[in-house]
Order: structure tokens, then C-alpha cells, then sequence
């Protein structure tokens, strides 16, 4: 059952979420240098605001009609709480040592999973998410489940449509400049404050795009979702070069490549059956991370430092 | 007339440590004014808080007519002010057209931007055959081209040059500074920082000495190329 194809094919997916997650950390980081510890919490919203959504529209609507109302309304409510988060807890704070803006991401991370676990109806555990009205699909052997359709179609559209933006738009071409030399930038008329809420937000559409398909992925969304995604996202961005938007997805497609091969073969090693499983995924991600940033401290598609002066 | 730029007992601090202690100078257009002085007296400190990239703690600062003080740096190059800074910081990951590009941001106009384009191809020929070339990749000098070109991409009404000749070699440096000749016998109105006296005050109408902080000196730059202090101190004679 879970052949070799299959276990591809679940890291893919897996990937692909974890790649549109860390699209944010890295928008982010290549801006302001900054890692949005809150940005799993960013996510996590962003599922919650999509089935708040499907809650509010009337029963038995068609999931047609549904499923753009849910991007829409968990991408207001995700990226509504990135820009806040830039505008009043991180912008203060621009100018302070490293270490500040560091701590308040994580305590934004908890009060927002405090918040919804205190506010959300019912969300002290977790709550079940609606499904997508098709599948799952048979390709020979591979299964391909309807929350991984949406994946494999939301992932590579949204990275094409942030690619050519960045590359092609007006304020794409500043998003470089700001990330190349900030206050040149500005000398160059363009307003970064401007270009770093633009950031966020991209990171906070994307996170919501994510936490809407975690939600069709597993059938439900959790206020704690978005520790283990965030930190894995954050992986990936790493993996990948942080501060590249191409990274970010590589990094992601790598990370859960690697987890699904890991999770579903290391036990087959003599001597490490123990090591196998779900519950081991974190381990693996993490050894990656180190492994790669032992051999390639930049990343898969990250410039050296010393080229970005 | 009123100068294009007055600057009144303007004051500059990095926290504590006042770095431009109330200088006063001011740039009348078509002019080009050049800056002198030593390393650390103030320069570019003074030239970053002109662009808005420094706010002061005091003094006055119009240009054409208008207050720049409490203006956000990127709302002054719109009111005609371009900003060479010092280490020419080109976007280096960009191309060379991209770069320029970049220096017209605010303007709408496209086809104006195009033949200033071609007209920064004109002046640097170097710059247009390499115009799909990443930045970082050229040569310092080409770099400090690039840099130029890039600020007239606004059209300023004042050019401001920081060190424009800094780390090049003699033939180079002698080529920016024939440029910025032929910048100022087209009319272009130049702020012009430099650590080369000889050259930056042989091109200037007016120039002013810096010493930590402080405006020590002003006359033509005739005057101060033949000022006995000016020479022993910058121009290496005893
Ligand atoms: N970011 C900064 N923080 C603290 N002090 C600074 C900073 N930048 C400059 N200074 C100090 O302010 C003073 C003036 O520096 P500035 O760079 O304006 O000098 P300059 O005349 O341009 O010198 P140079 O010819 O070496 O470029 C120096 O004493 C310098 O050490
Ligand atoms: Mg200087």
C-alpha cells in the first residue's frame, strides 16, 4: 500500500504545504531580516478564519461556492494579523538588538494560540474542517486525496503568481531594491515602510492558503497547528537560502520529501526500527537542516553573505 | 535670488556624539559646491541628512523654497534632490538597466525614462553594453558610473555626489571627474563631497572646508585651490 510512488507523492504534498508556509519567513527575512516566530500562528488563523467563514455561509452550500468565501476569509484574517503584528509589535522595535523583536515573536505566537484557545468556540482540541467534494483519485498506485489536489494546484499557482509579481511589477522590483540596500531604496523614492507591510502580507496570504488546505489535508484545525508547521516552514526556508522566495518552496518540496522517506523507511534500517513513524518526522527535519547547513551554510539557493553587501 | 539649497546652523548627531556641529552653506542653481575635509569630519552625514536617510537634532534646511526637515527620504527625491552615496551602493543582484530603472521610480513618463536611458548609455557607453549584466559583477568604477547615472535617472535639479572618485584608479577618477565637468557645462546644479581637493575644487564654483563637524573654511574654489592652509592640509604640500 504505502509503495515507494506514494510515499513520494506524500512528500510532495506535505512539501508543498510547508513550502507557501515558509514563503513568509522568507518574504520577511529578506526585507527586514527579521524571523517571524508568530508566522506558524499566522497560519494557524488563517485556517481558523477559513472555516469561520464556511461556518457563517448557510448549510449544504456547494463547496464550489464555499471554497473561494474560505481563501478570502482566512486571507483577511491572516494577513489582517501579519501587518498588524509588523505595524505595532515588530516596527517599534525596528533599530533594537536582534534579540527583541525575536521575543516578541514568540510571545505573539502564544497569545494568538491563547486567543483562539480561549475565544474560538469549541477549540480547545481541534475542529473538523469541511471537505473538498471529490476524490481521492487513483494514479496506478498512488492515492491522491482532495486536500492534496488542492495542494498540488494552490502551491505552484501561488508561486507562479509571486514570481512574476516580483519579478515584473512595479512594486516587485522595489521589494528587490528594499531587500538589496534598504536605505538606498529609499533614496530611490521608494517607501519601504510600505514594501515591509507588503511583505507581511504576502506572508500572511500564503500562510492562509496553507492553513485552508492543512484544514482539507486533515480534516480538521487545531489552535496548536501551527508550531510544529511553523518550525518545519522555518526549515525549509533555511534549507532553501532564506531571504529566496524559490528556496523557501525548494526547501519545503526537500523538507517533506525527506520526512516522508524517513518516516517510512528509516525503521527498515537494521538497528534503528525504533526510529521509524510519524513521531520521529520533527527528529528527521531537523538533522536535515543541520546536515545541510553544515555542508552549504547558505542554503540550497542562498548567496553567500559576503555577496549580498 | 534665493539658492536652491540653504542650509542653517544644522546640527547632526548619532546619539550622543554630534557628528555636524551647525553648519551653514547653501548651493545657488547651476552651481557646483563642493565639500571637503578630512575622514570622520561630517560629509557624509551631512549629505545623508540633506536625502533624509538622518534626521537632525537642529537647523534649517530648504531647498527650492521648501522645508526638508521631518521629510521621509523617499518623498525628497521627488522634489528634485538625487543622492549618489558614498560606496556607490548599486543594486548589485539587479541588472544595469534594472538599476537604472530604479533611479527614475517616481516618474510616469516612459518614454522620458527611455531616453534618459540612452542618455546614461551616452555618457557611460560601457553601461549600455553590459545593460543586461548583474551590478554586483562590474568593476568599481563602472559601479560608480552606474551610481551616477542612476541619480540623474530623476532629473534632479541637485546632484548629490559622495566621493564619487573614492577607490578608483587614476584613470578613472580622472574620467567621473571629466563627467561631472560635463554634467556641470550642461547645467546640472552639483553637491559634490570629495577627498580629491585638487580636482573637486578645481570644477567648483564655491567650496567649503569641513573639520570635525564644522565648516572651517569657504571661498571659490580658485580661492581655496590657492589657500596656503587648504594646500598644506589637502593638497599634500609643506
Ligand atoms: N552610523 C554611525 N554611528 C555613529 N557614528 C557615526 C556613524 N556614521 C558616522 N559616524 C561618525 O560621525 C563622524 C562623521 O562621519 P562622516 O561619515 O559624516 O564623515 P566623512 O566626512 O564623510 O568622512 P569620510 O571622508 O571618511 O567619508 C565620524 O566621527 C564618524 O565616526
Ligand atoms: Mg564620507
Amino acid at each position: 500500500m504505502n509503495t515507494l510512488p506514494q510515499q513520494l507523492a506524500n512528500g510532495l504534498f506535505l512539501g508543498s504545504m510547508y513550502g507557501l508556509i515558509a514563503i513568509g519567513y522568507t518574504m520577511v527575512y529578506g526585507i527586514v531580516q527579521l524571523i517571524n516566530f508568530a508566522h506558524g500562528e499566522i497560519f494557524m488563523t488563517g485556517g481558523f478564519g477559513a472555516l469561520t467563514v464556511y461556518l457563517a455561509l448557510p448549510d449544504g452550500i456547494s463547496m464550489w461556492i464555499a471554497l473561494p468565501a474560505m481563501l478570502v476569509g482566512g486571507a483577511l484574517v491572516a494577513v489582517l494579523i501579519a501587518v498588524g503584528a509588523e505595524r505595532f509589535a515588530y516596527r517599534p522595535l525596528r533599530g533594537a538588538p536582534r534579540l527583541a523583536p525575536l521575543i516578541t515573536a514568540i510571545g505573539l505566537s502564544l497569545a494568538l494560540q491563547q486567543l483562539v484557545f480561549n475565544l474560538y468556540p469549541n477549540a480547545k482540541t481541534s475542529r473538523v474542517f469541511p471537505q473538498l467534494p471529490f476524490g481521492p483519485y487513483h494514479l496506478g498506485s498512488i492515492t491522491v486525496q482532495s486536500g492534496d489536489v488542492f495542494l498540488i494546484i494552490a502551491a505552484p499557482l501561488c508561486m507562479a503568481v509571486l514570481a512574476f509579481f516580483v519579478r515584473l511589477s512595479r512594486t516587485g522590483r522595489a521589494m528587490q531594491a528594499t531587500a538589496q540596500d534598504p536605505d538606498t531604496a529609499r533614496l530611490m523614492g521608494i517607501d519601504t515602510n510600505r514594501i515591509i507591510v507588503i511583505a507581511f502580507a504576502i506572508g500572511g496570504l500564503f500562510a492562509a492558503v496553507a492553513g485552508t488546505a492543512y484544514g482539507f489535508k486533515y480534516g480538521n484545525v487545531e489552535y496548536t497547528m501551527g508550531f510544529l508547521a511553523g518550525l518545519k516552514a522555518f526549515t525549509a526556508a533555511v534549507l532553501g537560502g532564506i531571504g529566496n522566495i524559490y528556496g523557501a518552496m525548494l526547501g519545503g518540496l526537500v523538507l517533506g520529501l525527506a520526512e516522508a522517506m524517513a518516516t517510512a523507511y528509516i525503521a527498515d534500517i537494521p538497528g534503528m526500527q525504533q526510529l521509524g513513524g510519524q513521531g520521529w518526522a520533527p527528529v528527521w527535519a531537523f538533522v536535515l537542516l543541520i546536515l545541510v547547513l553544515l555542508i552549504r551554510p547558505q542554503g540550497l539557493l542562498g548567496e553567500r553573505v559576503a555577496d549580498r553587501a | 535670488m534665493t539658492a536652491l539649497l540653504q542650509v542653517e546652523d544644522l546640527r547632526v548627531a548619532y546619539g550622543k556624539i554630534e557628528a555636524v556641529k551647525g553648519i551653514s552653506f547653501s548651493v545657488e542653481a547651476g552651481q557646483v559646491v563642493t565639500l571637503i575635509g578630512t575622514n570622520g569630519a561630517g560629509k557624509t552625514t551631512t549629505l545623508r541628512t540633506l536625502s533624509g536617510l538622518l534626521k537632525p537634532v537642529g537647523g534649517q534646511i530648504l531647498f527650492d523654497g521648501k522645508p526638508l526637515t521631518g521629510v521621509p527620504a523617499h518623498k525628497i527625491v521627488a522634489l528634485g534632490l538625487a543622492h549618489s552615496p558614498e560606496g556607490r551602493h548599486i543594486f548589485p543582484r539587479l541588472s544595469i538597466a534594472e538599476n537604472l530603472q530604479l533611479g527614475a521610480f517616481l516618474r510616469k513618463d516612459k518614454e522620458g525614462i527611455e531616453q534618459d536611458i540612452q542618455r546614461a548609455y551616452d555618457l557611460f557607453p560601457i553601461l549600455g553594453e553590459r545593460r543586461k549584466q548583474a551590478a554586483g559583477t562590474l568593476s568599481g568604477g563602472e559601479q560608480q558610473m552606474l551610481a551616477m547615472g542612476r541619480a540623474l535617472m530623476s532629473r534632479p535639479k541637485l546632484l548629490m555626489l559622495d566621493e564619487p572618485s573614492m577607490g578608483l584608479s587614476p584613470i578613472m577618477m580622472q574620467k567621473i571627474m571629466a563627467t561631472i565637468a560635463e554634467l556641470k557645462s550642461q547645467g546640472t546644479t552639483i553637491l559634490l563631497v570629495e577627498q580629491n581637493a585638487q580636482a573637486a575644487l578645481s570644477l567648483a564654483d564655491q567650496g567649503h572646508v569641513m573639520e570635525v563637524g564644522s565648516i572651517v573654511l569657504s571661498g571659490s574654489g580658485q580661492e581655496l585651490l590657492h589657500d596656503e592652509s587648504v594646500r598644506k592640509a589637502y593638497l599634500g604640500e609643506d
